[in-house]
């Protein structure tokens, strides 16, 4: 057990560096920090003692070294468009994206299950069939679309719901701030919500579905029936159980999913959050933002992938043999 | 037999147009296909996109990229059959005046375009890597699919907005309207490689110690040739149902990108292009700005979609 | 002979495939009695299983019992509605299945499903029904059982498993148990055990059983009756000693001829030309008529009905009662010598 944590652990480490690998060669080679803190008419000596300052003129391993210790230390610089600390603008801005992605995918996860479920045990239903069509159409329309689509529906013609902003924020400590003490926060935050968890509520519906038919079909199962067991027991204590495993572990990556997907909603609902930024500065070639941003969504899917796979390991008793061993 | 066999994919290959066509009506594949009308449908809505992209310049009643057709007087007319409507104008016009039913002719040429160039370079890219990492094995097996493994930690989206604010920042000279398509294609491109090349790995993994390649080998042919005339065309076969069901991803993330402003650029614009400037009128009630583009590229992501499942199903032998 | 506790009469099961319907059962009746065991013997696709599916109420869509009756203690029980046939499944009727590998759900503690079966049935306590748990763990030989009930079906082994599988199988009690093939997937070396345990088990209990296999040898140890299926049907039933020394049906004397016994040791092995029909290409009349060396005309045209024996036979063979076979060599009419 402890050696498959540790294996997974240093795997997981060796994904970060090449990530930040990635995001080193960006900030170093494709926008030189120097050309964007120096005006057109600076001296050439200008330039050259800055460059020197910046330890640009060090050797590439060192400087590759002195990021992964800037980036260990939350330390990526300096936005070209705000001339803000990058740890700063993405600090500020983390808790809108985080509430936003945690509430989708909770919304995701319980609504993809129990539609899933539903699905599977009445396939021949025609609530079942409209599920099915559904989610069909909810992988095909775009993220953004869909978005449009609530807008025009809850905010234009029956003006319920709010179309952008978080509402009214609260603070919490030093640094939250949260929508969801407030019923403007709360009233901001159901379109967004929707709009970011459908597609990975119909992905999860759809593997509940495939995977509790495949249940379903299983030897157990049938010996469960011949024992006389309930239905409720059969399907929900057995059946869900057996289920959801394999769901677990998509419904966890997928969260990483859905921050990184947050930055369409946010686009369209004008969040002001992580992903909002990140484009602010695709758009304008901000590349420390960038380069902070990818190692903060790697960081983010190599621990959630890291956390899927150790509770993996505590669900399934199975998993528990093949890891001590 | 649904799956082709090696020799069938040779025929396919290799073999004359009219005996692939008289195989085709032969197969059960093409059975399956009439027997499904969505499929049926879904086939003949992608039809007539491609065709209405293909010939827009000479289908679209006007050019709305022409200055010289179009009138700021004429912005903003709503659908012929509203009031105030204009009968020059079937589905309306925009804020600056373009006709609405051209402007989609044109945008689903671009977004076709770009989404397909987009998918080919990413199954150029993956078949190619796929098939020298499981031909060759050892250290380069090892190197491609650790950044397989690495990209496939990020949302494709995400990648794509990456590759896209990179090249800018290298194009950086360059206007938009001449860097827009390369930059998306090479964005899709990259961002889509992996599955193609987990797919041609495993069955190259399969291929490459099966007789033919060892015979082909004792004869001396050099690697090069043993892999592009006789491995490649074995392992060919399930990409055509990996190219299908990313078109449909190809086209919402060439719709996305330009939603969100780094994709093409609103005198070039594609469908999402489109639908990001209708979305701005949205609260005007100029409703048909944002719903006519919108909802051609729902129904046709949806029929390409139809199209890939459908095709994954009837290629598989397992699911009949 | 008591009443039966088990009746099937003429069953018929059907499945609606997209080719069209498959009869997998065609008119199949037996009884079986308190305490008494019938073998069941056929090959794969004779309709062994898809019987003791439709006896225990499992047939599901696109299957269906399309005619006849299944009785129990000569109450209907192949029309009740589904919570009520649940009652009955466990409580009154059983089933062991094949693999012990997979007929326990593996995310659960053994313990868990024998007590969660136990509880369904009865009215005891969650302290009482584990105590019965471990009762019947001891029961069918799992050693330590107070320290295994918390054990994972991982944790066990294949014949392990298969004890606990028979555990929660008698764990109610049951009149009836199907034993659908249960040593196919064991060790040869613990299959006797398993069959002498289930044979004592339900000897003890009176618990009459179908204990469905393709091994002659089991049935000839353990059952006192036994049925040759062939296609659905009903070849030849009758008293285990009798069958297995007397067969009539050429094709249970082709079933008998290829068990190996040390008598006939020298003498070859019978084999049966050709192998059982699809379900979708059933011939006509008799559906051996194409395998067998004594076919007639009226093979073509009639389907047999496993009746007794025409006098002659019966006398030559010294039949005992109650020896049915469905072949038309030996209605009175032809008398055919085989």
């Amino acid at each position: 057990m402890l050696a498959f944590v540790i294996r997974r652990i240093l795997q997981s480490i060796a994904v970060m560096v090449s990530v930040a690998l990635i995001a080193f060669v960006m900030f170093r080679f494709v926008g030189d920090p120097v050309n964007q803190m120096v005006g057109v008419d600076t001296p050439q000596a200008e330039v050259e003692r800055l460059r020197a300052s910046l330890g640009l003129n060090d050797p590439t391993l060192v400087q590759f070294g002195r990021f992964l210790w800037n980036a260990l230390h939350f330390n990526f610089g300096v936005s070209y468009q705000f001339r803000l600390p990058v740890t700063q603008l993405l600090a500020e801005r983390a808790p809108a994206t985080l509430e936003l992605a945690l509430t989708a995918a909770l919304f995701a996860l319980f609504v993809g299950v129990v539609m899933g479920v539903y699905c599977a045990l009445r396939r021949d239903s025609w609530l079942a069939r409209l599920f099915q069509a559904v989610s069909l159409i909810g992988v095909s329309l775009p993220t953004f679309l869909i978005g449009i689509l609530l807008i025009y529906l809850f905010a234009v013609i029956l003006g319920w719901l709010p179309s952008n902003g978080r509402g009214q924020v609260v603070k919490i400590g030093n640094w939250w701030t949260t929508g969801l003490l407030t019923t403007s926060g709360l009233k901001a935050l159901v379109l967004p919500a929707i709009t970011l968890g459908l597609f990975q509520m119909t992905l999860i519906m759809r593997l509940v579905r495939a995977e509790m038919m495949e249940v379903m079909r299983t030897d157990y199962i049938k010996f469960a029936k011949a024992r006389g067991l309930t239905t409720r027991a059969i399907h929900f204590g057995h059946a869900l159980k057996n289920t959801l495993i394999p769901v677990i572990t998509i419904a966890g990556l997928q969260l990483g999913s859905i921050i990184a997907f947050a930055i369409i909603t946010e686009t369209v609902f004008n969040w002001p959050g992580m992903g909002l930024l990140f484009l602010k500065a695709v758009q304008n070639v901000d590349i420390p933002i960038m380069a902070a941003y990818l190692m903060l969504i790697g960081f983010l899917f190599v621990t959630i992938n890291l956390l899927v796979d150790l509770a993996y390991g505590f669900v399934d008793p199975r998993l528990r043999v093949a890891m001590r061993t | 037999m649904p799956t082709p066999t090696p020799e069938e994919v040779k025929g396919l290959v290799a073999g004359g147009q009219s005996g692939l066509v008289a195989r085709l009506l032969d197969s059960d594949v093409y059975a399956s296909f009439r027997s499904s009308w969505m499929t049926m449908i879904a086939a003949a809505i992608v039809a007539l996109c491609f065709i209405g992209a293909a010939f827009a310049p000479w289908i679209a009643p006007t050019d709305p990229f022409d200055p010289a057709t179009v009138f700021l007087s004429d912005a903003s007319i709503p659908p012929m059959w509203q009031q105030g409507g204009d009968p020059r104008f079937i589905i309306g016009t925009d804020d600056q005046g373009r006709d609405m039913y051209s402007a989609i002719l044109y945008g689903l040429r671009v977004s076709l375009m770009v989404g397909g160039l987009g998918v080919l370079l990413a199954a150029s890219i993956g078949i190619t890597l796929g098939l020298l990492a499981g031909y060759l094995g050892g250290r380069v097996d090892a190197i491609i699919m650790r950044i397989a493994d690495v990209q496939l930690t990020f949302p494709a989206i995400l990648i794509a907005l990456l590759i896209d604010g990179v090249a800018q920042a290298l194009f950086r000279g360059m206007s938009r309207e001449t860097s827009a398509i390369p930059v998306l294609v090479i964005s899709i491109g990259l961002s889509f490689w992996v599955q193609y090349a987990r797919t041609i790995r495993g069955s190259t993994m399969v291929e490459k110690n099966k007789d033919y390649v060892a015979a082909a080998r004792l004869v001396g042919l050099p690697t090069p040739i043993i892999m592009i005339r006789h491995v490649l065309p074995n392992v060919i076969g399930p990409v055509l149902v990996i190219l299908t069901i990313n078109l449909g991803l190809a086209i919402i993330t060439e719709a996305t990108l330009s939603f969100l402003g780094v994709g093409l650029p609103p005198t070039q614009p594609s469908l999402g292009t489109l639908i990001s400037i209708g979305n701005r009128y949205l609260f005007s009630g100029d409703w048909w700005i944002v719903t006519f583009p919108g909802a051609t590229l729902a129904i046709l992501v949806l029929a390409v979609n139809l199209l890939g499942d459908w095709l994954r199903d009837a290629l598989n032998p397992k699911l009949r | 002979m008591s009443e039966p506790v088990i009746s099937v009469r003429n069953l018929r099961v059907e499945f609606a495939t997209r080719r069209g319907i498959l009869r997998a059962i065609d008119g199949v009746s037996f009884d079986i009695a308190r305490g008494e065991v019938l073998g069941v013997v056929g090959e794969s696709g004779a309709g062994k299983s898809v019987t003791g599916a439709a006896i225990i109420g499992l047939i599901e869509p696109p299957g269906r019992i399309a005619g006849g009756e299944i009785l129990l203690h000569g109450q209907r029980i192949d029309n009740l509605p589904p919570d009520a046939m649940r009652r009955i499944r466990g409580r009154k009727i059983a089933m062991i299945f094949q693999d012990p590998l997979t007929s326990l759900n593996p995310l659960y503690r053994v313990g868990e499903q024998l007590i969660e079966t136990i509880r369904t049935h009865t009215d005891l306590s969650a302290r009482a029904a584990r105590d019965r748990a471990i009762g019947l763990l001891s029961e069918v030989g799992i050693p330590a059982p107070e320290k295994r009930i918390d054990g994972y079906p991982h944790e066990f082994s294949g014949g392990m498993r298969q004890r606990v599988v028979i555990a929660l199988a008698l764990s109610a009690e049951p009149d009836f148990i199907v034993a659908d093939e249960p040593t196919t997937a064991l060790d040869v070396s613990v299959q006797a055990q398993i069959i002498a345990l289930i044979k004592r088990l339900c000897a003890e209990r009176g618990t009459a059983v179908m204990l469905v296999t393709h091994d002659m040898g089991v049935i000839a140890e353990t059952a006192d009756r036994v049925a040759v299926m062939y296609a659905g049907r009903v070849a030849e039933i009758g008293p285990v000693r009798d069958v297995v020394k007397h067969p009539l049906h050429p094709y249970a004397k082709g079933l008998m001829g290829a068990i190996p016994t040390l008598e006939a040791e020298s003498e070859r092995l019978l084999q049966i030309p050709g192998s059982m029909p699809r379900l979708t290409r059933i011939p006509p009349g008799c559906a051996f008529n194409p395998r067998c060396s004594h076919v007639f005309d009226r093979c073509h045209v009639d389907k047999p009905e496993p009746i007794e024996p025409d006098a002659a036979t019966a006398a030559r063979e010294n039949l005992m009662p109650g020896h049915l076979v469905a072949c038309h060599l030996y209605t009175a009419k032809t008398g055919g010598t085989p």
